[in-house]
């Protein structure tokens, strides 16, 4: 059986790899191969693995990526993931990608989907936008069509057909991967001594850059390594991180905030891994399938609209309560229109119920994490100290 | 938008004084929408279906005009502060924040009276994101009703019968019921033709109005009067006889300017020679509007088109018209294609025809601090603009209503900057043209 330590490692190696190693020789390894590129939130990618190509998350440059040209696309008051992931296409560390699809996520992620078409007018980019109405007749049928334009649109760049049974093997391997994921989650929020979420995230990064079926194993691995580890309980305040689904923050912001006594239980880190939040049918048309999943069990964030304003934020006062934490933290990167509209509403929903809150601000290159650290030091000490709990 | 600055006396043609009169009355009935017994929708400039919200006898309000007359009359500073400290970050939407400050002030319009708690929120979701989370959370703070209309991206420069059809549905089935249950007023759809065709009159005048500035000189400033232009159409009159009237009127009065030579009224009278003639992306600043203004008619600059005066229906490049014949497929087709729910591409194809069709000496762009459905990408726009018509452009940065974020002695040095570099560009001295 593998360390957790060693497993730890690889994922910390293609975390680190902005030239997407694995990537291009998933690609290289066999002719005719594609790798479609996707942005956060999410993307469907049964369609792409349908299609037998690599779906790649594409999360920004992080704290390592020196950003010379991006900066020159982008003013200073617009958030740092669309000017890192220009410099990655610039550097030609792209250069592999046949095609990207940028989700409706903000105004800034949108138009970066022009600037791509400006940018490489024979590359396949898409605008991929997901209803905002979710009733079945109108949201549901409008996106089935935008999947079934998906659809057609890879099949020109592979010149090959995707079948409804090529759909319906990609979405039981999908599920298989989500209930993998949703393992890994419900571990770490049983036993966070024995899964540090700077661990957990590394994992479900590799799952931007890995084949899903490599991703899934790795998964089985990491739980059955952990679960023998010998790893001492910590009296750490259990919070749940929010505000981080598209830029990505620093591994180190992570680490701070669990090193300043929190255990983190839960997060809405790389959300494609756990959007849908039930399995998708395998029999019956697979793209209604897919888009009945997004519409009747689809996840929470920012970007999605609440129908039901007595519902908003009642899916982050649920994670408390299921998760059995102590509080939230509200860490949303800098000039994030959704996260930042998003959070005083979610903010009084949580003061409503008497859930402890914080928030900060990031960027994914923050280098000085004291100040992270000791706010979330203090908050943990005054849950610990004068919390009811 | 629409509203006049106070500060010194503004000379004003009759279009102008009929404008302010619609503009006072329409904040007369919205504050007396009780004691009239109307119900009031409030809804955005992008997209706003004017003509279907007065099929339901209900009164149309903007919280980005409110926001921009509190902007206009240096009210705007202090509610976005109050905003910030009730927990808003520094970071997003000024427009949000005034308007939420403006909220904890008890909503006062510009006649002193303090506005109604809308009876409907018409999210129309078109061309920004900040739409969405505006009226979550207007909705939390009224608990009033709120019918999203969600509009499609045109990510691939184009719309497509799939968002077409999907945006009809939407009002056949979401919005027109919402509304005939909050007003009591059953949908009569041969009511909204007539509006309809009224709207297409009002767009035809429109129309010539903004290109009038195909002139030389220009007749009007296609920006800062611009603004004025698009009052009417692109706010609670678009589809009313006194739309029709007011353009009618503006067009009699340009017509009148082309006739004579002339060139925009400024707010301090006839503007000089036109020694520039720019197209101008990107909104305005409202909180220094007039000072802005300056710094272009006194150096003989004269916008001769803008992206803005398309934000709220593009009318202009490829002759969109509502259509009383499809009048749901023509609500549909309108706010799909609003300026900023069009892709990057096609907003740069949109600005080179505008340099080419109007003969434009060059592009700038005023990029917004807290608009990223202008600004992102603006800077691309920018480079591309001026690789494919050859014309120098510049860049400035300013805010919509945050009086923090309008430099005066910045901007001014770098529209100096940008005339002399236009003046070099045109003694053929310099070498290819480079942003300023």
């Amino acid at each position: 059986m593998k360390k957790a330590s060693d497993i730890v490692e690889y994922c910390q190696e293609l975390f680190d790899d902005l030239e997407f190693t694995a990537a291009r020789k998933w690609k290289d390894a066999e002719p005719g191969r594609h790798v479609i590129g996707y942005m956060p939130v999410y993307v469907p990618r049964e369609i792409i693995h349908a299609a037998g190509m690599l779906p790649l998350g594409v999360l920004g440059g992080g704290e390592n990526l020196e950003v010379i040209h991006g900066d020159a696309y982008y003013q200073s008051y617009i958030c740092r993931i669309p000017r890192s992931t220009i410099e990655l296409a610039i550097t030609k560390r792209l250069d592999f990608v046949d095609g990207m699809l940028f989700p409706s996520v903000c105004d800034v992620i949108r138009n970066l989907s022009g600037m791509w078409k400006l940018m490489y007018p024979n590359l396949y980019a898409r605008y991929f936008d997901v209803p905002q109405n979710f009733d079945s007749g109108t949201g549901g049928t409008y996106y089935t069509q935008e999947l079934r334009e998906l659809v057609e649109g890879l099949e020109g760049i592979s010149g090959r057909k995707i079948t409804d049974d090529d759909l319906r093997r990609s979405i039981a391997i999908y599920n298989e991967n989500r209930k993998l994921v949703q393992s890994v989650y419900d571990f770490r929020a049983k036993t966070p001594w024995k899964a540090p979420s700077w661990e957990v995230y590394l994992l479900m990064r590799a799952g931007m850059v890995l084949p899903v079926e490599e991703h899934s194993q790795l998964i089985e691995e990491y739980l059955a390594a952990v679960e023998n580890e010998d790893r001492p309980m910590k009296d750490n305040c259990r919070v749940i991180l929010q505000g981080s689904f598209c830029e990505q923050p620093p591994l180190n912001l992570i680490k701070s905030i669990e090193l300043s006594g929190c255990y983190i239980v839960d997060d809405d880190y790389m959300l494609v891994t756990r959007w849908l939040l039930k399995d998708v049918p395998t029999d019956g048309d697979p793209l209604t399938n897919l888009s009945e999943a997004f519409i009747k069990y689809s996840g929470e964030t920012a970007s999605k609209y609440e129908p039901d304003g007595s519902r908003k934020g009642k899916y982050l006062i649920d994670a408390v309560r299921n998760r059995v934490a102590e509080g939230v933290i509200f860490a949303a990167p800098s000039f994030c229109d959704p996260a930042l509209l998003d959070r005083p509403m979610l903010a009084k929903a949580l003061n409503n119920a008497n859930i402890p809150n914080i928030s900060f601000k990031y960027a994914e290159n923050s280098g000085q994490m004291q100040p992270i650290r000791e706010q979330a030091g203090t908050f943990a000490d005054t849950i610990k100290l004068w919390s009811d709990a | 938008m629409n509203t006049q600055p106070e500060q010194q006396e503004v000379i004003k043609e009759a279009s102008m004084l009929k404008q302010k009169d619609m503009i006072a009355q329409n904040y007369e009935n919205l504050t007396n929408a009780k004691e009239l017994g109307r119900k009031v929708s409030s809804t955005y400039v992008p997209g706003n279906l004017n003509e279907l919200v007065m099929c339901f006898d209900m009164l149309n309000n903007l919280p980005e005009i409110n926001a921009i007359q509190n902007g206009m009359r240096k009210k705007s500073g202090a509610m976005i502060m109050d905003a910030e400290k009730m927990g808003h970050s520094e970071d997003v939407c000024t427009y949000v924040k005034a308007d939420i400050g403006n909220m904890a002030k008890g909503s006062i319009a510009p006649n002193g009276k303090p506005m109604p708690v809308p009876d409907l929120l018409l999210l129309n979701y078109t061309g920004c994101f900040t739409f969405l989370k505006w009226f979550e959370l207007l909705r939390d703070e009224y608990g009033c009703r709120t019918q999203m209309l969600h509009v499609p991206y045109e990510g691939d420069g184009h719309s497509t019968k799939n968002m077409r059809d999907y945006v009809v549905k939407q009002l056949k089935e979401d919005v027109i019921p919402t509304f005939e249950e909050v007003s009591g007023v059953k949908f009569d759809i041969d009511r909204l033709r007539e509006y309809l065709k009224q709207s297409a009159k009002a767009e035809d005048d429109f129309v010539w109005v903004l290109e009038s500035a195909k002139n030389k000189p220009s007749p009007i400033d296609a920006y800062f009067g611009g603004v004025f232009y698009i009052g009417p159409i692109f706010t609670a009159f678009r589809g009313t006889e006194d739309a029709v009237e007011y353009y009618k009127l503006l067009r009699g009065e340009i017509e009148e300017r082309i006739a004579q030579g002339l060139g925009p009224v400024t707010p301090e009278g006839e503007m000089g020679e036109e020694k520039y003639r720019l197209v101008v992306e990107g909104p305005p600043n409202w909180t220094s509007f007039r000072d802005f203004w300056k710094m272009f008619y006194d150096e003989g600059a004269v916008v001769v088109s803008s992206t803005y005066t398309k934000v709220g229906g593009v009318y202009d490049y490829d002759g969109f018209r509502h259509d009383p014949d499809h009048p749901l497929e023509s609500l549909a087709d309108y706010c799909l294609g609003c300026y900023t729910n069009r892709n990057l591409p096609n907003r740069v194809d949109m600005v080179e025809k505008a340099m080419n069709d109007y003969q434009a000496d060059g592009f700038l762009v005023n990029s917004i601090k807290s608009c990223n459905s202008f600004a992102a990408g603006e800077l691309m726009m920018m480079r591309e603009v001026e690789n494919r018509t050859g014309k120098p452009a510049a860049f400035i940065e300013t805010d919509l209503v945050d009086p923090r974020y309008f430099s005066p002695a910045n901007v001014k040095n770098r529209l100096e900057s940008y005339f002399q570099m236009i003046d070099q560009k045109r003694r053929g001295g310099g070498g290819p043209a480079k942003a300023a």
